[in-house]
């Protein structure tokens, strides 16, 4: 069957289930409620004064109940650094068990590791919100026989809700914890800030391990993750790779071409009618999405302008706007360098925020839903404005869906920056391979050689025109850049689908088809 | 009156860098600087011209203006980059180190005998004279007046104090006087003048100190070697709203005066005259402002 | 016309593409092999765009390595011209 934007969905997935095609962002929410049940979150009981530590990782996961079929979580928070997801799945691999689910609320290049254990049926299903490097390109080429799902951040944590994930064991690394599983990442030598994502697995998950390189004295504050939901706690050498997890502060990109692009794109909100005291605002961590920021702020002082918060994932950029009162708080669901983490502890403007409050849409309400703008990057945008974050030019998955459409989809204005073409292929497309946030939650998508207004939205282009902006339509746009790079031949698929594109409301959005190898 | 160009900023693009020349439009610069000569080296000066040349004929600079600094007639490949070069009829050559009117002659000769053999008119493309020796100072209102073609001069600090043998300082001392001396030359010429590029792309502050200073004495507009660079001179080059507001109102003031048959008149109590409105046309064709 | 000596242009910056010509014994013909991080994309175009420049100089016992990072039709045309002239030892108004 074919959902709303015109992708042929099929009815039904071995390993996956019956699927409900995407018919509109808002659709499923209007009515006030989910109608699929949720499952009760795990009840346990623990004897006074019993001791949670376990001497090893294996020793706690052999405390877990580890069985064929399992689903194993973990958090991304440790970034590429991260080294307990792989060493998990080998102490799991070592103990014969197969067909584990991966659910990894993203996984990283530092996971190629884990590539054996798909190829040899130890790991046989992924959910996850982003996939790259070697992993994406295995399982764009078909490595696992059940499609892997892509979720959003705020999707995760309503399949976590639903029982589409029924996690077994959550694995929590800590940058810092005590004997009883209170937990945090806000202090500590691998400290990496908010630890948001995992709130959930540890509220859900059958087994709980907290693993630390950091064991404080009981109490651990802040309670980011609190005993009553932790089983087991261990201390271990060194949680992750420091220099990858959380380094010093954030620079803003040197590129011509970001800076420009960057600049464009806060013309665009200074003059959208948006841009007002007590605005909402979202940028992303890197490239021309955090260096739109660096206009913002500067905006923000000629104009004497404060904003009300900030929001998603954070860094010391974010952090030096909130100590100059540019904004009054920031939500933190994830941080991304090691100054964030000291704001965190130190400054209550500063609030660690779970992945549910964050963007779940099925609750009374996200905090996404309050954002007035919001910047995104785009790995492909075509000219009905929908957005890929998930698939390459190449074919492969070497993206995250991450808060993409979550934050798209409550925002007054979603700016989509990117470049027209990167390394001679066009960005622009009459049809994106994968659709990862529909567009009719994009406004504007800005490129360093023109500005393009969802058609949808005409008193924002009228605003924006009014400003004197370079304002293409994107059809325009999209020939006049196929004109600079040539079109390019498009890449060949098989019929068997490798992965599933879930919307945040748990409708399907898109499939990943088999790449076929080039060559082969 | 020449042809009314905008040449607030001129982006230096490394003739051999294909990544920089295809971005060249995007920036905003008002004008494109393709550099064959000392942004190339030696032995790539055949590679940098046939690309430049390729991609002058195919790439959108959009509102740019597009110049190619060629290499002096004097070294083994002046000749050659004028072959390739004066067929497509970018906006403008720029001529580097320039000393005399005889060169500027010699220029030209070889220039228009180019476009004989390719049909072409000999009054649309036009010469940027650079001065950046002693010599070339000195020569400079010969160099600025003689020659209807030459619409711009500009000065190369880099050269300049190393052809007076001093250290380029970040104050310019050394080359105040070929500065001011320049744009006199260009003034008395009526051509835009455009001050040489400011070294540090990312001392932010000092390029704006540098170009507040170069708009001060009279340059038209200021070489830039990043793009980063642009924003700054744009800025400083650029009316304020103020200056705009005021120039309009002496314009619009003075057609009326004018229709009434009145030359001189009075805004605020000040005399207002020929020379002052000659500048706030100028403020207002800046600002790309028309008086309707 | 074949080769007289071995050439190279371009460099392996992106959006450029580096080309290598090497003179073969004679009636080798033409031995060429293209190297793209956007082969799957514009792997056709690019050996057209070769061919066709080939013939045109009439190259003939010729190696020729390419090693593209994404250039566009200009700069890929531009480097082979340079290079096919250097091999030629045809380039004008440069050092050697």
């Amino acid at each position: 069957m074919l959902n709303s934007l015109g992708r042929e969905i099929p009815e039904y997935m071995e390993g996956i289930g019956k699927l409900e095609p995407f018919q509109g962002a808002l659709t499923k929410l209007s009515k006030g409620w989910m109608d699929e049940p949720t499952i009760p979150a795990p009840n346990k009981a623990y004897l006074p004064h019993q001791s949670k530590l376990c001497k090893t990782l294996e020793e706690a996961i052999i405390r877990s109940n580890p069985h064929n079929g399992m689903t194993v979580s973990f958090h991304h928070h440790l970034r590429n650094g991260d080294i307990l997801l792989v060493q998990t799945l080998t102490i799991l691999h070592n103990m014969g068990i197969r067909e584990i689910t991966l659910a990894s609320s993203s996984l990283n290049e530092c996971h190629d590791p884990i590539l054996p254990y798909l190829v040899d049926g130890t790991v046989t299903r992924i959910f996850s919100s982003g996939i790259r490097s070697q992993l994406g390109r295995a399982i764009a080429l078909g490595v696992l026989e059940t499609p892997v799902v892509i979720h959003s951040h705020g999707g995760r944590v309503r399949c976590i809700h639903t029982g589409k994930i029924q996690i077994d064991l959550a694995v929590i690394p800590a940058s810092a914890a005590d004997i009883e599983g209170n937990a945090t990442g806000s202090h500590g030598k691998s400290a990496f800030g908010s630890i948001g994502y995992a709130v959930i697995d540890a509220r859900y998950a059958k087994q709980v391990i907290v693993v630390t390189d950091n064991l404080v004295n009981y109490p651990c504050i802040p309670l980011s993750i609190s005993q009553n939901f932790v089983d087991h706690v261990v201390l271990v050498d060194s949680i992750g790779d420091a220099s990858k997890i959380a380094t010093g502060t954030t620079r803003i990109t040197n590129s011509p071409m970001d800076l420009r692009i960057a600049k464009l794109a806060a013309d665009v909100i200074e003059n959208s009618g948006f841009f007002v005291p007590g605005f909402a605002f979202q940028v992303g961590a890197g490239g021309a999405s955090l260096a739109v920021a660096k206009f913002i702020r500067e905006k923000m002082k000629t104009k004497g302008l404060k904003g009300s918060f900030m929001l998603g994932g954070i860094t010391s950029y974010c952090v030096d706007m909130l100590n100059e009162g540019l904004f009054e708080t920031i939500f933190d669901v994830q941080s991304f360098d090691a100054v964030v983490s000291n704001s965190l502890l130190n400054n209550r403007h500063h609030i660690e925020i779970p992945a549910a409050l964050y963007a779940n849409p099925f609750n009374c309400g996200c905090i996404t839903n309050k954002i007035d703008v919001v910047v995104l990057g785009a790995l492909e945008i075509d000219v009905d404005f929908n957005v890929n974050v998930i698939t390459g030019s190449e074919g492969n998955i070497r993206g995250a869906s991450g808060g993409h459409s979550d934050t798209a989809s409550g925002a007054k204005l979603t700016v989509v920056v990117c470049p027209s073409f990167r390394g001679r292929i066009p960005i622009i497309k009459k049809r994106v391979h994968t659709i990862v946030t529909p567009g009719e939650t994009v406004h504007v998508l800005v490129t360093e050689r023109g500005i393009c207004v969802n058609p949808a939205f005409r008193e924002l282009e009228e605003n924006l025109r009014n400003a004197g902006l370079n304002i293409k339509d994107i059809h325009d746009l999209e020939i006049e850049v196929d004109k600079i790079t040539g079109i390019p031949a498009p890449l060949e698929y098989t019929d068997k689908i490798v992965g599933i594109v879930e919307y945040r409301d748990g409708t399907i959005i898109d499939v990943i088809h088999q790449l076929k190898e080039h060559g082969a | 009156m020449k042809n009314f160009k905008n040449r607030r900023t001129m982006l230096y693009i490394p003739g051999n860098n294909p990544a920089m020349i295809q971005q060249g439009g995007i920036y905003g610069a008002d004008s494109i600087l393709l550099d064959l000569e000392d942004a190339v080296a030696l032995n790539q000066k055949d590679a940098a011209r046939t690309l430049v040349r390729n991609m002058i004929k195919v790439t959108d600079f959009y509102d740019a203006e597009v110049c190619v600094r060629v290499n002096h007639l004097s070294t083994p490949f002046g000749m050659a980059d004028l072959e390739e070069i004066v067929p497509l009829q970018p906006s403008a050559i720029r001529y580097p180190k320039t000393e005399s009117p005889e060169e500027v002659i010699e220029l030209l000769n070889i220039i228009e005998k180019i476009e004989d053999r390719h049909g072409l008119p000999h009054n649309k493309m036009t010469i940027h004279a650079m001065i950046e020796t002693a010599m070339g100072v000195q020569n400079v209102f010969n160099i600025a007046s003689k020659f209807s073609r030459i619409d711009a001069i500009t000065i190369g600090g880099q050269d300049l104090t190393a052809d007076m043998n001093i250290i380029y300082t970040p104050d310019g001392a050394g080359i105040d006087f070929a500065r001011k001396r320049i744009i006199m030359a260009a003034k008395a010429s009526h051509i835009d003048v455009i001050d040489t590029v400011f070294p540090d792309v990312n001392d932010e502050e000092g390029l704006r100190r540098e170009t507040e200073y170069a708009r001060k004495i009279g340059f038209t507009g200021k070489a830039v070697i990043n793009p980063r660079q642009i924003d700054v001179v744009h800025e400083v080059f650029t009316p304020t709203e103020e200056e705009v507001r005021k120039a309009y109102h002496i314009v619009k003031e003075f057609r009326a005066n004018s229709a009434a048959g009145i030359g001189v008149f009075a805004i605020d109590g000040k005399m207002v005259d020929a020379p002052i409105v000659a500048r706030a046309e100028y403020v207002l064709r800046l600002a790309n402002v028309q008086v309707g | 016309m074949k080769p007289k000596i071995a050439a190279q242009s371009g460099t392996f910056e992106s959006s450029d593409v580096i080309f290598l010509i090497e003179p073969l014994p004679h009636n080798s013909g033409r031995k060429i092999e293209l190297y793209s991080t956007v082969m799957q994309q514009y792997g056709v175009s690019f050996r057209r765009i070769v061919d066709e420049m080939l013939d045109q100089f009439e190259m003939t016992d010729i190696h020729l390595i390419a090693k593209d990072k994404g250039a566009l039709e200009p700069t890929i045309k531009a480097r082979l011209e340079t290079a096919i002239k250097r091999s030629l030892d045809q380039q004008e108004g440069t050092l050697k």
